[in-house]
């Protein structure tokens, strides 16, 4: 039989003097890895993971401890713990043994089995108790024994290795003779346990009291007294260890430089993210480029400086785009006009291969770059007629154009940007700048004289760019947003490119939420409320123009729905109220969303009884073979109980009162309605003594079909079947 | 400092850090790379420390000496060691040093860049490093070659001659570069641009280098599947042409998008059946660039595991050494002593 343990944590544990060199008083933890340049993401992400990785690490091995903070720069990553307790508390723990016959003789002594327990629990065989064990018959023998708790300085060493071999990147590296995994060679270690170095040992290196400071404005090796100090050691270092720190020091940094310029620093948060890591003592610097170059679209040349250089864009006080950077070195220089010049010179070179792009490309024509899209691959798996961007260009025209008869927008503009929607793919600004997509097409949407409302739709048919991101504001860039995204997704399906798992490279869930978020946005317009068969419809009808059919919808439906429901689950509709809606239909989500809404305000009594409704039909019709009857006959109601008879009646009251907010689709209302029911159904189940499945067929009949009445006209609204109690 | 003094200055840093101090390979690549001395050397359990500069072919970077930053040819300054050393970077910023860069003048960063070549089934980690915004060298530990997984890693620098040269030299041309006190780089590089360029641009007939690809692709698959033992250098050499063909193909616009993945597909199947071969003959040899007592143990490693495949192999080989071998503080050579 296989032991027990029943831990408990003794409530106070003396500490002992000879168990080591300690006080017994809680001290700080610092353990720093020491590490070529992390990459900034990567740094912040690991900042981020660090102190819960920590203190999990800590609850297991049962050692109470203060706040933990991570602390980081590009070399380094860190962690302090304040007040670490010096060892673990004491265990008293139980093991369970045999049972009391087994383990105690009739005359109480114990048995040879009983000594044989306690030899292996390591207690004294008089000290066997008898006790009962939750969960088990009779009475066991019990050793109680008293576990010491371990001392801290002794469970460090093991603990921080494994902390730091078990740190996740999402891409590591080997070194050397490779055989530690890390984001960047580690290049030394340093932990104290209070003022005592903890020996660490791990990728090849062991661990004492030393760091290192700033790699150019510090010489050598920086000893570190005590967790404390590790802060104001490095600062003294030119380190400024705190990300906090270091932000703030930036945005010092920055308004240094409006205040001497003049001008204000374009705010770009993801950017000031990422040059906080990009240094370990960041000293703000600004620059300035030929003025000409402004005649370029200031997207190419903010992208520009960001993307390739991390500089900050300036503005006038009036908003408007200056001829000057600002960028954050990570060092301390003996001429900083020396650093500024070589910037100047990248950022000059840079935007003269923007302007000669966007000089070059003005040359051109979108028909000149459409037929370049017609050699483009989109997807290969869509076969010989449809598998370019030229080709997806066509079904998105075709689409949109179906969907701006639907909702009466204006045809001619969309049928017009659509067809040139992604010629700026073909572009060299585009070439060289990705995400400037639909941006350059509007810029050469108006230099090659096409509308403003063409040139917006361009644009905005990439809307919404990202989680959160805004949608497009006008009716032809969302309706050719809408079928781009739906062409991606059918076309996907249609080839067996669907997403498995966590895995969607091609962007397929992104691409269903943006069209559900589109239609969602037009609550109130029935016309796009009613636009999705439409669009999946359509969608697919132009593939199979293409030679792409579609075999099974079922699957791309689901796909959708499940969107549908990740979206309403994200704006606070329970799981299980958005599937009930969902389940019943998906098509019109804005319809979908006001079922959703509804279903979570009814209480968890009525969901019950009308879960019970539901699944007794279901039963009947599955197990039974009944198809209930649509008529009902009242004079087969029990004559001498009367809850069939009320909930009658009191159906053909709630079909009355709910005939307006039907109308109005006032669901809230239709389930207030709803809810008003349930005391008379549940007296007809509970306290009426009715029976369904009554053995007589007519009676059974009948009553099942005054439940299907009952629900009925529920069913479109939402599936009971899917409402537990528990939302 | 003129260009050719900055390559003999690196040259001599990097002997003097116990680097072997190679010439440029006689065939055209795209990248140092592809140098014997890196894509083969990088391969197995034997330590290597090299240095060389390569004249590097970019067929559809030429711009008939035009653009004063882009050109169809340049020079790599290639550095690679093997295992890499633990301060592989004050290696690095010393170099920088030597060739008057003093980073107490400007500002100095790793910047992320990941580093794959798809046409040589290879990647590594590592920055580019920037020097006052601009990036002066690639700087990658090579994690996988030919397919292989690399132990122990090499670590390689590439330094761009003519960036830093203009740096040195101040100036924001690269054909006003002075190669020595009397010649500029434009007169010497100048002409080659422009016929280069009008020649991958105009003149390559595309059969001819379809023709030759599928030429240097046949060779190679022979000589490695010779029935009397593979020829895996000259093998490798045929991967390398067939590479070139394609890096003129691709600039002449001779392939299209779909094709172009297939090419590479091809390219790359050429590089990991050379990079196995080469890693098997080596241990035929008896992995002779190991020390000498440690040869052994590491092919009988080798032959103990090779049934579950060259990479299985040469990592086995690679662990039986590992412990013996000089610990990363001195790993390869006095490279981390000088």
């Amino acid at each position: 039989m296989p032991d027990i343990v029943n831990p408990q944590i003794t409530d106070a544990v003396a500490p002992t003097a000879s168990a080591s060199a300690s006080d017994g008083r809680p001290a700080d933890l610092l353990f720093e890895i020491g590490c070529e340049e992390i990459p900034a993401k990567m740094l912040a992400r690991a900042l981020a993971e660090l102190p819960a990785a920590v203190e999990q690490r800590l609850a297991a091995a049962r050692l109470a401890h203060g706040a933990v903070r991570a602390l980081g720069t590009p070399r380094r990553l860190a962690v302090i713990v304040k007040g670490l307790a010096d060892r673990q508390p004491d265990l008293v723990e139980e093991v369970v043994g045999p049972p009391v016959s087994a383990a105690f003789a009739p005359d109480g002594s114990v048995t040879k089995a009983g000594q044989g327990f306690a030899a292996k629990s390591g207690v004294d065989p008089a000290s066997l108790t008898k006790k009962e064990v939750p969960g088990k018959k009779g009475l066991y023998a019990v050793a109680i024994r008293n576990v010491a708790g371990g001392d801290t300085r002794s469970l460090l060493p093991a603990m921080l290795r494994d902390l730091a071999a078990a740190i996740p990147w999402p891409k590591s590296q080997r070194w050397g003779w490779g055989m530690t995994a890390f984001v960047r060679p580690v290049q030394w270690l340093l932990a104290l346990y209070g003022g005592e170095v903890v020996p660490v040992a791990w990728a090849d290196l062991t661990a004492g009291r030393t760091t290192r400071g700033h790699r150019f404005l510090s010489r050598g090796e920086v000893s570190v007294a005590s967790p404390a100090e590790y802060v104001e050691t490095l600062r003294a270092h030119h380190v400024v260890v705190d990300p906090e720190a270091r932000r703030e020091l930036v945005r010092a940094e920055l308004s240094r430089l409006e205040q001497e310029t003049g001008l204000r620093v374009r705010p770009d948060p993801a950017l000031l993210d990422e040059v906080i890591h990009l240094g370990e003592y960041p000293v703000g610097l600004c620059g300035q480029f030929d003025p000409s170059y402004l005649e370029v679209p200031e997207e190419i040349i903010v992208t520009a400086m960001r993307t390739h250089q991390r500089y900050f864009a300036m503005e006038d006080q009036g908003g408007k785009l200056a001829n000057r950077f600002t960028t954050l070195m990570a060092t301390v220089v003996k001429d900083p006009a020396v650093v500024q010049r070589g910037n100047e010179y990248v950022i000059a070179s840079r935007l003269a291969d923007a302007k000669f792009f966007f000089a070059e490309d003005r040359k051109k024509s979108f028909a000149e770059w459409n037929k370049k899209l017609d050699a483009v691959v989109f997807q290969a798996k869509l076969g010989d007629r449809a598998r370019t961007i030229g080709h997806k260009v066509q079904r998105i025209a075709r689409i949109a154009g179906a969907l701006a008869r639907h909702v009466g927008a204006d045809a001619d503009t969309v049928a017009a940007a659509a067809g040139v929607c992604k010629a700026d793919l073909a572009s060299s600004a585009v070439g060289e700048f990705p995400e400037l997509q639909g941006v350059m097409g509007r810029h050469y949407a108006r230099h090659f004289g096409l509308s403003d409302e063409i040139a917006r739709a361009i644009d905005e048919h990439w809307w919404p760019k990202g989680q959160g991101a805004a949608l497009p504001p006008g009716a032809a860039g969302a309706l050719i947003a809408l079928a781009d995204r739906m062409d991606t997704v059918a076309g996907c399906f249609a080839v067996g490119l669907e997403p498995s798992g966590s895995a969607d490279p091609l962007g397929l869930r992104r691409a269903a939420i943006g069209i559900w978020l589109i239609l969602l946005a037009h609550e109130g317009d029935e016309r796009w409320a009613s636009l999705w068969p439409v669009l999946f419809d359509e969608a697919r009808a132009a593939l199979a123009e293409q030679g792409v059919a579609m075999a099974d919808t079922a699957s791309v439906e689901k796909f959708f729905r499940d969107r549908l429901r990740g979206i309403f689950v994200d704006q606070g509709i329970p799981t299980q109220d958005a599937e009930a809606a969902l389940a019943q239909s998906f098509r019109d989500p804005i319809d979908a969303r006001a079922r959703a809404l509804a279903i979570a305000r009814i209480p968890k009594e009525a969901r019950e009884v009308f879960k019970r409704v539901a699944n007794i039909l279901d039963d009947a019709r599955k197990k039974h073979k009944l198809e209930p009857a649509d008529r009902v006959d009242p004079a087969l109601f029990a004559a001498d109980n009367t809850v069939e008879q009320k909930l009658h009646a009191a159906m053909q009251e709630a079909r009355e009162r709910e005939a307006e907010p039907r109308r109005r689709r006032d669901y809230a209302a239709v389930f207030d309605s709803l809810v008003q029911l349930q005391p008379t159904v549940a007296a007809f189940f509970d306290r009426g003594g009715v029976m369904v499945m009554d053995p007589d067929p007519k009676l059974r009949d009948n009553r099942l079909a005054l439940l299907l009445q009952l629900i009925q006209p529920y069913l479109a609204i939402a599936d009971f079947r899917l409402l537990g109690a528990a939302s | 400092m003129y260009l050719q003094d900055l390559i003999f200055t690196l040259q001599k840093y990097w002997a003097e850090r116990g680097c072997v101090v190679e010439q440029p390979v006689d065939v055209e690549v795209g990248a140092g790379t592809f140098h014997p001395a890196t894509f083969l050397r990088v391969l197995g359990p034997e330590p290597w420390n090299a240095a060389f500069a390569q004249f590097c072919r970019r067929p559809a970077d030429g711009r008939y000496g035009e653009n004063p930053n882009r050109a169809g040819a340049y020079f790599q300054f290639q550095v690679g060691l093997k295992p890499s050393p633990l301060h592989v970077q004050d290696l690095y910023l010393d170099s920088l040093r030597a060739i008057g860069l003093d980073p107490s003048s400007h500002d100095i960063r790793f910047v992320e860049d990941d580093w794959e070549s798809p046409t040589l089934g290879a990647w590594g980690l590592g920055w580019e490093v920037w020097c006052d915004g601009m990036e002066v060298t690639q700087y990658t530990y090579f994690q996988q070659a030919g397919g292989i997984d690399l132990r122990p890693v090499t670590c390689e620098l590439t330094y761009g001659v003519e960036r830093l040269a203009m740096y040195l030299q101040n100036i924001d041309n690269m054909y006003d570069l002075q190669w020595d006190r009397h010649v500029t780089y434009g007169q010497i590089r100048k002409p080659w641009e422009v016929e280069y360029s009008t020649y991958q641009f105009e003149e390559l007939r595309p059969e001819i280098s379809f023709a030759s690809f599928d030429t240097y692709e046949g060779e190679c698959r022979r000589l490695l599947a010779r029935p009397a033992g593979p020829l895996v250098l000259p093998a490798y050499e045929f991967c390398m042409k067939a590479s070139h063909a394609f890096n003129c193909l691709d600039a002449r616009g001779a392939i299209s998008v779909t094709e172009r993945q297939r090419f590479i597909g091809r390219v790359r199947a050429m590089a990991k059946a050379c990079a196995e071969t080469y890693v098997a003959s080596r241990a035929r040899l008896g992995f002779p660039l190991l020390p000498k007592a440690l040869q052994a143990q590491a092919v009988a490693a080798y032959e103990a595991a090779a049934e579950a495949g060259v990479n299985a192999a040469a990592l086995a080989a690679a662990a039986a050494v590992a412990d013996h071998a000089p610990g990363q503080e001195r790993a390869g050579s006095e490279a981390a002593h000088a």
